[in-house]
């Protein structure tokens, strides 16, 4: 064992604490807004795997490949460091000189383009569990293509695609960490940056993990408890073992 | 554009995809055996087993792993008693981490033997043991090919995280080459290509196995 000084109150002394809570936050809404666009986007690609369409299909497909096979952290550089340069060069110096928090604005295009990939799988699973009856039961009752879809398939998929997209929420959350490698100083930032003034690493990286911790409890109750309101009658329970 | 970029640092970012695939490999192993031990835990029903490793799991994955590569960075020098480098606690932590979804991966494979099987084994005579090395596992690691195959895809796209401690691994040293040579779009295009194409093999392989296991008499 090596000596090591424990010093707990680099976690609440003037400064680091504000940086703390600053970090906290910003973990809350970078991963809200990149969920927002994942969402969004996610069930357009998923949608669009659905159509008839041979190219809609295809470009869906593509979408979802490219962007799960692709680490996030290279997805994360190539829109921070690459993209920026392949824009005009008028807008490119626009984005330089305007946008102050270019990172973190990096950081949800990028975060939520990958998250919707794997949303999109989310939701497609849900959609293909529909039994096929009830896209006949809605055509017979004599609803269109896009009605049959908006009032009776996407609701009873989204049911069933509830606790993947829970996890899927989940991962997004914990990805947002990634943030960190572009300068956003969410939660896992603060702690290698409050690191880097007081060499107390282990305990900022503790306690960021407790926040992380305590963050996935809270949402797996609530979305859990959501979830059980939001059942669908006579089908099987996800089983808890 | 200027892709001979590409071709001058070929040999320099090739030494970071070695070191990526050894990270891989030992995270792969290493997890998938600690894996395999807390997933057996996770389905026993001694109170003492089955509620440390159930914690030691959910624990792990509400982490990111990004987190948890850094914790480890502070935290092994002070259990060894000595500086590491890089390489061996990225390696611990990626076994440490990597593990809990394995486990949960064994759960479900386990869990999808039929209990007939299990009570078979053990009219026949077998211990514990003998019925989970000889009876159990081998059927349950066959269901979990799959999702063990897609699990190590995803662990080889992680290593990329590596990068946050300094280890020069691929994607580093394509960083280290784009801050000498200022090519951002054709590097990481070129990153972003490697990685595609390694990770759409292992993606297309585990879909084949999927298929293979679909078709076989169950």
């Amino acid at each position: 064992m090596l000596h090591y000084d424990f010093e707990w109150s680099v976690l609440w002394r003037y400064p680091y604490g504000g940086m703390f809570i600053q970090g906290i936050w910003t973990t809350v809404h970078l991963s809200l807004f990149s969920w927002m666009i994942a969402i969004l986007l996610g069930l357009t690609v998923c949608l669009c795997r659905m159509t008839p369409l041979r190219a809609a299909r295809f470009l869906g497909g593509a979408y979802v490949e490219l962007f799960r096979n692709i680490p996030l952290l290279v997805q994360l550089f190539f829109w921070y460091f690459a993209a920026p340069s392949l824009l005009p060069r008028e807008l490119e110096l626009w984005l330089y000189g305007n946008v102050k928090d270019l990172g973190y604005l990096v950081a949800v295009i990028a975060l939520g383009t990958y998250t919707a990939a794997r949303v999109s799988e989310a939701i497609r699973s849900g959609l293909l569990a529909v039994p096929r009856g009830q896209y006949r039961a809605a055509h017979s009752t004599g609803l269109s293509g896009g009605q049959t879809y908006r009032h009776v398939v996407l609701p009873y998929a989204l049911r069933i695609s509830w606790p993947l997209l829970t996890t899927e929420f989940l991962t997004c959350f914990k990805n947002s960490a990634l943030a960190m490698t572009i300068g956003v100083l969410e939660t896992t930032g603060t702690a290698a940056y409050v690191d880097s003034f007081t060499f107390h690493g282990l305990e900022t990286t503790t306690a960021a993990s407790c926040v992380y911790l305590a963050t996935s409890g809270a949402v797996i109750l609530t979305m859990s408890r959501i979830e059980k309101r939001m059942r669908i009658p006579g089908l099987i329970r996800r089983g808890y073992n | 554009m200027d892709w001979n970029v590409i071709a001058r640092n070929l040999g320099f970012m090739a030494g970071g995809l070695v070191l990526t695939f050894q990270l891989a490999a030992l995270a792969i192993g290493g997890g998938l055996l600690l894996g395999i031990l807390l997933g057996l835990c996770r389905v026993s029903s001694v109170s003492w087993i089955y509620y440390p490793s159930t914690a030691y799991v959910h624990f792990f994955r509400s982490q990111p792993l990004i987190l948890v590569i850094f914790w480890f960075y502070f935290l092994v020098p002070i259990l060894v008693g000595r500086p590491l480098g890089a390489f061996p606690s990225t390696v611990v932590a990626f076994i440490c981490f990597e593990a809990a979804y394995f486990a949960e991966i064994v759960r479900g494979g386990l869990q999808s033997v039929s209990r007939g099987q299990t009570m078979a084994a053990y009219a026949c005579g077998l211990r514990y043991s003998q019925v989970q090395l000889h009876v159990v596992i081998p059927q349950a690691l066959r269901n979990m090919v799959p999702a063990l195959t897609t699990q190590a895809v995803v662990i080889f796209q992680d290593t990329s995280l590596a990068y946050v401690i300094g280890l020069r691994e691929f994607l580093r040293r394509v960083n280290l080459v784009d801050t000498r040579e200022v090519r951002s779009v054709e590097l990481y295009c070129f990153a972003g290509l490697v990685y595609l194409v390694l990770c759409s093999m292992g993606s297309i392989l585990a879909r084949r196995l999927e298929q293979r296991r679909g078709a076989a008499p169950a």
